[in-house]
């Protein structure tokens, strides 16, 4: 098997394995107040220091949650909800036309039931935001009428990293939130949320080698959006329930692993992947890379194949046990052509022909053989099939 | 001989079977659900119809618990040019189309297959009660599952590339094998009336797209005896539905015997009136050697209908069916299946029927 879908989820590390495990064998809640309660809370928050520390936050700032798509709605529906609240003006909203669907859909969501204004940021033809036209977006009012604004640090899709800071500083300048879905860089790049200065950023536990079904909100002081789950108030009263101490501990763990292997990791996975992409191309010279070739994500490989249809390809890789992914959702499991790469001027037949691979801790250069050894009669056949 | 095998996969009971099957005779299977609404939600819901939401599910399912690799195909377009468009002119012309035969003609055993073929598989399997071995199509042993009626259109180069590992089964053995194999739609109601329709009334879904066109109910005189919103949702051997005022003259039911889209009228009659002696075919395929003479072998006129003795003779592009005995209720555009026994001899479109004994 050659896993090439790393973005999809990648596997766990083993140290989180094992932070995890040892804590599914113990009792207690973190809310309690006796002996087991404490020394369950002391592993939660030992785990808040070590994310906070990784990543550039204060333990305060860090809000446990079940995964990255409850991250982006909490920080989303929230904030516009207490900005609005705050003020019946700001109903407008500014996203990125390429935002992965936990937000792209929350933000839809607020215009179709909760009266938002979406504004939806234009990307250029490798997929970045200009800050110059957000700056014109924001407008004459100074921006005074916008909820919040947010903008993902690297693409899922295309894997092209946005220049967060440029657009953070000019949220900042309005006193409007930002908010960034950095699920995917959180593993790759060197995040840092205070340094970046934007107000809110997601994470994901099982993109950076922790567990399914747990991530966290970074939050800065004084952002206070209104809760999507309400109970025991738990998290500063912004995300109820009772907190997941086995998965918290698996994620500080991989966390850790992680920030500590970063760079090197970046780099030894930028090598790969550009391996792969002139492989790919050597072998399909009209095979075209999406999204930015420099800033990118190191473990991103894009490639549209003229001619061809993802599923086919998919599908005849999958026979030859190469796993990638076509990036885009699905609806009753019919691939729909991306709104990521149409946000990107691509044409339809481009956005169908499209395939992701995504490289991770655990890939070599064995794999890339893998690919590159069957791509080219992969394509030729997905060709033939296409012309149908 | 182990074949690459593409499994047409409906998230019915009786598709995987026989994708279980094909696993077991040791090829390499690979389920594909068809989607062939762009919205799926308009089709049949709940487990009578095909390519909902559930059902696409359901197929998914049943691909994971036999193991083997699934996915989803649009085949959306192609299926309403091919089936919906097609059926909905069909009857605009005056004819009953039967969407199952042409689903298998164009969408199965063409668009499906031809995608199939070009992806490297050798064939295509599905869950007709039907065999087929050696290029000879024969009844599926179970009477009242049989389909080898809606696949006597295709040719034998489609059949070529086609397996259909149920036809030596009944119904009852299909449903115990997916329960003794964990399949859980072991229990799903079979599917009956046609999917893109989903509430099965199919004069309202022609008058949606053909709008009403109201014109006279004749009977065999000429005498105008009722009116009627448009000629194309009429079948010949209709009895129900006629909304006839006034009763027959004899007292006794009327039956449709013609449907005139050119003159926009429906023309009834007793019912003995519907008896047809002599038939003309048209757009044969054959599945056995073309006949020189005259051929002597049984008819089958529609799906699970019944079957007459009959005279075919071959004249270019067309067959002249003459029937032993008198058929009712043949309605042109709907397939004349020849028979040998239970062996498939060929096909034809009714184009004509005559009434008349020669």
């Amino acid at each position: 098997m050659t896993y090439l879908d790393h973005a999809a989820t990648t596997p766990m590390l083993p140290e989180a394995v094992e932070a995890m495990t040892a804590e599914l064998g113990r009792l207690g809640n973190p809310s309690s107040l006796h002996a087991v309660g404490r020394r369950a809370r002391r592993v939660v928050e030992e785990s808040r220091e070590i994310i906070a520390e990784a990543f550039d936050a204060r333990p305060s700032e860090v809000i446990f949650t079940g995964g990255g798509t409850e991250a982006d709605n909490l920080a989303v529906k929230g904030i516009y909800w207490a900005r609005r609240a705050a003020d019946p003006a700001r109903i407008r909203i500014l996203a990125s036309a390429v935002e992965h669907h936990a937000v792209l859909d929350a933000v839809q969501w607020l215009a179709d039931h909760e009266g938002a204004r979406v504004e939806w940021i234009p990307v250029d033809g490798t997929g970045r935001v200009d800050p110059a036209v957000v700056k014109e977006m924001i407008g004459p009012r100074g921006g005074d009428d916008i909820a919040l604004i947010t903008v993902m640090w690297a693409n899922n899709e295309v894997g092209t990293v946005q220049p967060i800071a440029e657009l953070a500083a000019l949220a900042r300048e309005h006193d409007i939130p930002f908010h960034t879905d950095a699920v995917q860089a959180a593993g790759q790049l060197p995040v840092a949320f205070a340094a970046s200065g934007v107000q809110a950023l997601t994470l994901s536990g099982h993109k950076l080698g922790g567990p399914l079904g747990v991530g966290a909100l970074l939050l800065a002081k004084g952002t206070d959006p209104v809760p999507v789950l309400h109970g025991g108030g738990q998290e500063r009263d912004v995300r109820s329930g009772t907190l997941d101490t086995p998965a918290i501990a698996g994620l500080a763990a991989a966390v850790q692993v992680a920030r500590a292997r970063r760079d090197e990791e970046a780099r030894r996975l930028t090598e790969l992947r550009d391996t792969l992409i002139a492989r790919v191309k050597a072998a399909v010279p009209d095979a075209v890379l999406n999204g930015d070739p420099v800033h990118r994500l190191p473990g991103n490989a894009h490639l549209s194949f003229p001619g061809c249809e993802g599923d086919a390809l998919l599908m005849l890789l999958d026979a030859h046990g190469i796993e990638c992914s076509t990036g885009s959702a699905c609806s009753a499991g019919v691939a729909q052509p991306s709104h990521v790469l149409l946000a990107m001027g691509a044409s339809v037949e481009r956005a169908r022909g499209s395939l992701r691979f995504s490289l991770g801790h655990t890939s070599t250069e064995a794999d890339v053989d893998a690919l590159a050894a069957v791509i080219g009669q992969v394509v030729e056949r997905a060709r033939r099939a296409g012309l149908g | 001989m182990t074949l690459r095998v593409l499994a047409a996969m409906s998230g019915g009971v009786d598709s995987a079977v026989a994708a279980a099957r094909a696993v077991e005779a040791g090829h390499e299977v690979t389920g594909v659900h068809m989607a062939l609404s762009s919205n799926p939600k308009s089709y049949r819901t709940g487990a009578r119809g095909c390519c909902t939401l559930e059902d696409s599910r359901d197929a998914r399912r049943a691909a994971d618990v036999i193991g083997i690799p699934f996915y989803v195909w649009d085949l959306a377009e192609r299926f309403d040019r091919d089936v919906v468009q097609d059926f909905v002119s069909e009857y605009a012309a005056g004819r009953t189309p039967n969407p199952c035969l042409r689903c298998n003609e164009k969408i199965k055993f063409a668009a499906l297959l031809d995608r199939a073929l070009a992806l490297g598989f050798d064939a295509v399997c599905t869950g007709h009660y039907a065999r087929l071995e050696n290029g000879v199509l024969r009844r599926g042993v179970d009477e009242a599952k049989d389909q080898s009626y809606v696949l006597a259109v295709c040719t034998p180069e489609q059949l070529a590339h086609a397996m259909f590992p149920l036809g030596g089964s009944t119904k009852a053995e299909i449903r115990r094998e997916a329960e003794r194999r964990g399949l859980r739609v072991a229990d799903k109601p079979d599917s009956h009336d046609i999917c893109f329709i989903a509430d099965g009334d199919t004069r309202a879904f022609l008058t949606e797209r053909l709008g009403p066109a109201p014109g006279p109910i004749v009977d065999v005189s000429g005498e105008v005896v009722g009116e009627h919103q448009g000629a194309y949702a009429y079948t010949v051997g209709q009895r129900r539905g006629l909304r006839i005022g006034r009763p027959a003259p004899d007292g006794r039911p009327r039956y449709v015997l013609d449907v005139s889209p050119a003159t926009n009228t429906v023309t009834v009659g007793p019912r003995e009136a519907l008896d047809v002696h002599e038939i003309v075919g048209e757009r044969p395929v054959w599945l056995s050697p073309r006949p020189d003479g005259p051929l002597e072998c049984r008819v089958q006129l529609r799906a699970h209908g019944e079957v007459y003795d009959c005279t075919v003779e071959t004249d270019d592009d067309r067959l002249r069916i003459r029937l032993r005995s008198p058929a009712r209720g043949v309605a042109r555009g709907q397939a004349a299946v020849l028979y040998d026994g239970d062996r498939v001899l060929g096909s034809a479109t009714i184009a004509e029927t005559s009434r008349v004994q020669r």
